[in-house]
């Protein structure tokens, strides 16, 4: 159960796309400087494929005065080769900490790629890529094809706790959270006010639900929405989608959100059978959102049978 | 009896029985789905009687289900006259047969989830008033392994605890339209995980006030953990008996207020 659970999270794209990605397997990535010394990589706000490889997640870095603390190392590693090779043409400091933001296979498996330096995560992080991490490659192998190859999961050699944490010479803000997973660390660069939000906050793109707590989740969103008003606050870095200069798609993530679970829950009310909740039309605010119809019906799919269970328990 | 015997026995009765059915009823249409495995299901699952595809009856699931533990199916058969039973089978699963229902005075119709052990077709056939298998399906795609993954109960002894508990209620859809959405407690072990034998719901019924029998089901281990179906029926205002039981001989009996 555990196991298909893990591989089946990020999944929709079943039937996958017959052309062939570029021979070099380049991902072509390009760092955003998005504040004084702090860059991401965007990806594209896809599902899963063999033409993007996998790069439909956004990860990044912080040049301190010492060295470089990485946030999140992509599908691959491929994309954590290339990730290390373009942040090396920024700045010739070395690399003193990977930070995983939570155990989404999009986020730590470019890890081998930072294997000769320490990576930390939060605990609940580093016991989910322990017990998840090998379904996750086998699942992203299968949607991704050679993107993935010499790809294994490489778990974190240090855990991480909330609170300010002193590297390379730069003072950050590590906010430990959960409701995407059960363990989410929002990182947050005092010194530059960029929030690395993981994927608490996506922007222009459905969420994705398969592990997701959402009234956990609502409070983080509503921390992060917080800070976001703090005088310092420059630029928010969401997991997945454009960069933000406010806390928009904070608030796109809460919506999309509570529409989600009112719409489940009225749903199971109402009696419907989950065949018939798949059906449903999304509504015209989301209409146009990339992958809402895949991510509703995924999400259907994982909180469903939740709010079905409630229903029917409550009936007596 | 072991579900390959069962299959082994249905097809010895299909021999049997295949000289004295007229030649027509084996007019061999096409599979819509294509399957390499239809004949066979034709032989062993249907006993080799009558069968015909007909798109009255609908088997509806999503083309691509990402949780192959839990794949929605609605079965429809409510287009066919004096249904007395539908089986549902996929023809590449493990174990071919999901479930039995029989519908009596309730609606041809039943809502519930899957397990699959990879891609395959997913059918329905009704046999009618005419004694003839009608044949629906569709094709559901999904990366696999729902028959072999351990059910969540087997992590944990919590479901020891609540084994067999139902939870059930009532809907008023119309004056004549009452739908029952019901589930079950219970890990539906497949016996295909090492060491976890098959242990799964075997049979259910429901009845209304006065006794009447709504709906009999016979379940097999591809039925998904904690059971949920939907079933429909035209007797509003009464409190139905949900009675049960599994292979263990773990028996249940609940009563859903309307």
């Amino acid at each position: 159960m555990i196991r298909w659970l893990c591989a089946g999270l990020v999944c929709c794209a079943l039937a996958l796309p017959g052309a062939a990605p570029a021979g070099d397997f380049d991902y072509a990535l390009q760092a955003r400087n998005v504040a004084p010394d702090a860059y991401a990589f965007i990806g594209r706000d896809e599902d899963f494929d063999t033409l993007n490889g996998g790069n439909i997640v956004n990860t990044g870095f912080i040049v301190g005065r010492d060295g470089i603390v990485v946030i999140d190392s992509g599908p691959s590693l491929r994309y954590g080769r290339q990730m290390r090779e373009v942040i090396a043409s920024v700045s010739a400091l070395p690399v003193v900490l990977l930070i995983n933001t939570h155990h989404h296979p999009d986020h730590f498996l470019g890890n081998q790629a930072f294997a000769d330096r320490p990576i930390g995560a939060l605990p609940g992080t580093v016991q989910a890529i322990a017990s998840d991490g090998d379904a996750f490659a086998e699942n992203l192998y299968r949607l991704c094809g050679d993107w993935m190859k010499g790809t294994e999961p490489l778990l974190p050699t240090t855990t991480l706790r909330a609170g300010r944490l002193d590297v390379a010479g730069r003072s950050l803000r590590l906010i430990a959270l959960a409701g995407h997973t059960g363990a989410d660390l929002a990182v947050y660069d005092e010194t530059s006010g960029v929030l690395f939000a993981g994927d608490l906050v996506f922007n222009g793109r459905a969420p994705t639900t398969p592990h997701a707590d959402i009234d956990v989740w609502f409070k983080a969103l509503d921390e992060l929405e917080a800070l976001s008003d703090s005088p310092g606050f420059v630029a928010l870095v969401p997991g997945h989608g454009a960069i933000s200069r406010d806390a928009s798609p904070i608030r796109q993530t809460r919506a999309w959100l509570s529409w989600l679970q009112a719409s489940l829950r009225e749903a199971a009310e109402a009696g419907l059978d989950m065949n018939e909740v798949l059906t449903r039309a999304l509504p015209a605010a989301f209409v146009a959102l990339p992958v809402a119809a895949s991510e509703y019906r995924r999400s259907v799919g994982h909180l469903f049978p939740a709010a079905e269970k409630q229903a029917l328990d409550h009936a007596h | 009896m072991s579900v390959p015997a069962r299959l082994a026995m249905s097809l010895l009765v299909a021999l049997g029985a295949s000289g004295t059915l007229p030649a027509s009823a084996f007019a061999a249409a096409a599979d819509p789905l294509a399957s390499a495995r239809w004949e066979e299901m034709r032989r062993g699952v249907l006993g080799g009687t009558a069968a015909v595809f007909d798109a009255q009856v609908k088997v509806l699931a999503p083309a691509n289900a990402e949780n192959p533990t839990q794949v929605p199916v609605t079965v429809d058969a409510t287009a066919l006259a004096d249904v007395a039973e539908v089986v549902v089978f996929a023809d590449f699963n493990p174990i071919v047969e999901v479930l039995r229902f029989y519908p009596e005075s309730a609606a041809a119709l039943l809502g519930f989830r899957v397990k699959l052990q990879q891609s395959t077709p997913l059918r329905a056939a009704a046999r009618g008033a005419d004694g003839v298998w009608h044949v629906g399906g569709s094709w559901v795609n999904t990366v696999g392994g729902g028959c072999t993954a351990p059910s969540a109960a087997a992590a944990s002894t919590a479901w020891q605890s609540r084994l067999n508990e139902v939870s059930g209620r009532q809907w008023q859809l119309g004056a004549e339209r009452v739908r029952l959405r019901l589930r079950v407690v219970h890990p539906m072990d497949t016996g295909l995980v090492a060491g976890t034998p098959s242990f799964h719901l075997d049979d259910v019924e429901l009845r209304g006030a006065s006794g009447e029998r709504l709906m009999r089901l016979r379940l097999f281990e591809p039925v998904a953990e904690n059971p949920v179906f939907t079933i429909e029926y035209r007797a509003p205002g009464q409190t139905l008996v949900c009675t049960g039981g599994d292979n263990n001989g773990n028996r249940f009996s609940a009563r859903i207020a309307p």
